[in-house]
């Protein structure tokens, strides 16, 4: 297990994933900036506007040197705008991004507010032995989809044929905010990407 | 598969957490407002300053407007429907905005009830002056709260005045012998399953945002320091000399409310703020948030 998981808390949910975090004792961080990074072992970037992040993450300068940690093998697990600003490239957009996850994604792909649903979810990956793997309670709100990947990304979940999770070695992002549930497993999967 | 549950609704309003909503009038200041930073913009045919100054009657705004904006941004878009008139509503929800806001800036179409929300699949967001009539507008299926503050003032007092309420009556019924609590509901207006919901997390059901008179990166952040999760700005940045740069020093102000010296920085140079009304002068018939039941 980390020493400890920042929670990126520039805007959006990051409220959410800490209490996730915390139910499963692991200590935990709010980043609002640079100096907030020493001493974290890896990151979680929450749901909110990709946009908004992005703006702030470029004013405060992190975008450079949180990309390096990333890349220097700094585990981080993105959900929904934060899977948005962990691609390499985004559909019609050139707002800033980290980009170290070899993969295309489409913003708003399900439509607006009105079109966001809930749907139970098959994750094997989330399976361990001598537990049940009931699907996963997915809430999608104004998400994004996965459109393309490169050779490094494995899928982990679709809908519709759409990547919604995955996962390309230490990075790991879905569509949906499994921190607006009771249910643990996505957040435990990841704690235990980062041993 | 299902859609417009109370978790969706309040999940997008947890995504705005910790952001600026800005109203806008035009797919120009959307696109400022998107760019500066904001969270979601609040599509209007006229900020509340103007309304407030035109006076007549206030209305939904024309779709063609809501539409222009709804396709150039790609941030949420919410508008306004007037109180209690629900086909206004259903109006903005066939037009597919993401947030509606139930609001005392325009005028009311009911005098006695509020919009019944819960059957709708968009959510809203309405305005409270005390925690009474928050807890009445979650009962009805608001899945968001904002003060309401004084709008279209550029005066943030009453918006301050509106959250300290609120938070002194949460503590207060955070503190009361469980056998007090009905009678406190009653007091109050507001039922008594919500209250005890409060009363268990030591908070309200919904996020609750700042609005009605903020206009500078300061006001912003003494909201932020007061409770509130993120601020509505409506006047004060499209009213004032520079709109991007105060968008901005906004945006940046609502994050890092804690960070005094960056304050100091972020508030240099930003032209002129919007002119501001002392409430006092405004007849407490023309207060808008009188409005509301």
């Amino acid at each position: 297990m980390p020493g400890c998981v920042g929670v990126l808390a520039l805007q959006g949910a990051f409220r959410e994933h800490i209490a996730s975090l915390e139910r499963l004792r692991v200590p935990t961080r709010e980043v609002r900036g640079l100096k907030d990074m020493d001493g974290v072992d890896a990151l979680v970037i929450p749901g909110g506007e990709s946009t908004t992040m992005g703006k702030l993450l470029t004013d405060w300068e992190m975008l450079g040197p949180v990309r390096a940690r990333i890349e220097a093998g700094m585990p981080v697990y993105g959900s929904c705008a934060g899977l948005i600003l962990l691609c390499r490239e985004i559909e019609n957009s050139s707002q800033p991004r980290l980009g170290v996850l070899d993969a295309v994604v489409r913003r708003n792909a399900f439509g607006r507010q009105v079109d966001s649903f809930e749907t139970m979810l098959d994750l094997p990956v989330l399976a361990r032995p001598g537990e049940d793997n009931p699907p996963f309670p997915a809430v999608f709100i104004r998400a994004p989809v996965i459109v393309g990947v490169g050779p490094q990304v494995e899928v982990l979940a679709e809908v519709d044929g759409q990547a919604v999770a995955v996962r390309q070695g230490h990075v790991l992002a879905t569509s949906f905010h499994p921190e607006l549930t009771a249910d643990s497993r996505l957040h435990r999967y990841f704690l235990e990407m980062c041993a | 598969m299902e859609q417009g549950t109370l978790r969706l609704k309040t999940g997008l309003a947890e995504m705005l957490k910790g952001g600026v909503i800005m109203d806008v009038t035009t797919p120009e200041q959307a696109k400022i407002a998107e760019e500066a930073g904001a969270c979601a913009v609040m599509a209007l045919e006229r900020v509340p300053a103007d309304i407030r100054a035109a006076g007549g009657v206030a209305r939904m705004a024309d779709p063609t407007i809501v539409k222009k904006i709804m396709e150039v941004v790609s941030i949420p878009v919410m508008a306004k429907a007037r109180i209690g008139h629900f086909v206004e509503a259903r109006i903005l929800e066939a037009l597919g905005v993401d947030y509606i806001d139930e609001s005392e800036v325009l005028t009311p179409a009911d005098d006695r009830y509020h919009i019944d929300k819960r059957d709708f699949t968009v959510p809203f967001v309405c305005g409270c002056r005390n925690l009474g009539e928050a807890l009445r507008r979650i009962a009805e299926g608001a899945a968001m709260i904002r003060t309401k503050g004084e709008p279209g003032t550029g005066n943030v007092v009453e918006a301050v005045r509106h959250c300290r309420q609120v938070m002194d009556e949460i503590r207060f019924l955070c503190a009361l012998p469980e056998a007090e609590v009905a009678n406190y509901a009653k007091e109050i207006g507001a039922p008594l399953e919500i209250c005890l919901m409060v009363r268990k997390e030591g908070r309200l059901p919904v996020v609750n945002f700042a609005a009605g008179g903020i206009a500078t990166p300061a006001d912003a952040a003494l909201m932020m320091h007061l409770g509130c999760d993120g601020v509505f700005v409506g006047s004060g940045i499209f009213k004032s000399g520079d709109p991007a740069k105060r968008a901005k020093s906004i945006v940046q102000a609502v994050t890092n409310y804690k960070d005094f010296a960056l304050l100091a920085e972020i508030s240099r140079d930003l032209g002129e703020p919007m002119v501001g009304i002392e409430i006092s002068s405004i007849p407490e018939a023309q207060r808008m948030q009188e409005r509301g039941w």
